[in-house]
């Protein structure tokens, strides 16, 4: 039955999106957690997104949603002067994160506009299934 | 006279299936509308339609019955699904218009309800004629 699978490709979709916000929220948490190395300080993190063909099923017509991974990002840390931090190197500066917070402010509001997106398709394929329950009575 | 289920339902039932299969072609863009290099499908109905009538033989790939005993494939095909023609492709590869994906999703399931008011509007009157009132 194609509207079963539906649950199952919505389902794969809001798990990895909120994978994605789970990220985005620990990148926000993190955006300003300084420290005195480059190694020990936080990298951004980025779920990547793939389609899952034939993961639930032999039907072509389904294809989820899967994360293959979390990738850290490779962008420059933010290096500031800073020597009264109790964080700083013996040179006086700390490191922070290479987190975005707009990007990832926008990153936040786009995943939660694709759950809802799944959310809403299985809404509505709930409510044909229950149509066609009720069909003949 | 001779009567079966089947004809008397028509092509509502076919309809059905494939109003389902479109469904969740449908769902599984919106799925996709974060994932890279993803390209939005879709169901072409009429021929589609068509084909699970019998009325063509074109782009099906069903399995061939040499054998009495041999089962014939129940959907499955690829042969009618198609790729969007993309409006405004992303940077990443990805075909997904989630706004035109949503509409077509909410198109699919009012046509999803209508075939079912007739085929209910069917079983009713096979009612009608069983009790014969």
């Amino acid at each position: 039955m194609s509207l079963l699978g539906v649950f199952d490709v919505a389902g794969s979709a809001m798990s990895a999106q909120s994978i994605r916000l789970n990220t985005v929220s620990s990148n926000l948490a993190n955006a300003d957690t300084a420290s005195s190395s480059t190694d020990r300080t936080y990298r951004s993190r980025q779920p990547v997104f793939a389609t899952a063909m034939q993961a639930f099923s032999d039907d072509p017509s389904h294809a989820g949603v899967r994360v293959t991974g979390i990738v850290e990002s490779k962008e420059e840390l933010r290096m500031r002067y800073e020597p009264s931090h109790p964080m700083a190197n013996e040179n006086g500066y700390i490191y922070l994160p290479n987190v975005n917070v707009v990007e990832e402010m926008a990153n936040m509001i786009s995943a939660s506009r694709s759950y809802q997106n799944n959310v809403e398709a299985m809404n509505t394929s709930k409510q044909l299934l229950q149509a066609t329950l009720r069909l003949g009575q | 006279m001779r009567f079966d289920l089947d004809s008397a339902m028509g092509l509502h039932e076919q309809a059905l299936y494939l109003r389902a299969r479109r469904s969740s072609v449908l769902a599984s863009n919106l799925a996709n509308a974060d994932t890279p290099n993803y390209k939005a499908r879709d169901l072409d109905f009429q021929s589609a339609l068509r084909s699970a009538a019998g009325m063509e033989t074109g782009n099906s790939v069903n399995v061939a019955t040499t054998d009495a005993g041999h089962l014939g494939g129940l959907g499955g095909d690829v042969g009618d699904m198609l790729y969007r023609q993309p409006l405004q492709p992303s940077l990443d590869g990805n075909t997904v218009d989630a706004q035109i994906e949503k509409v077509k999703f909410a198109e699919n399931a009012l046509q999803y309800q209508a075939s079912l008011q007739f085929l209910g509007a069917k079983f009713h009157n096979l009612m009608l004629a069983i009790k014969g009132e």
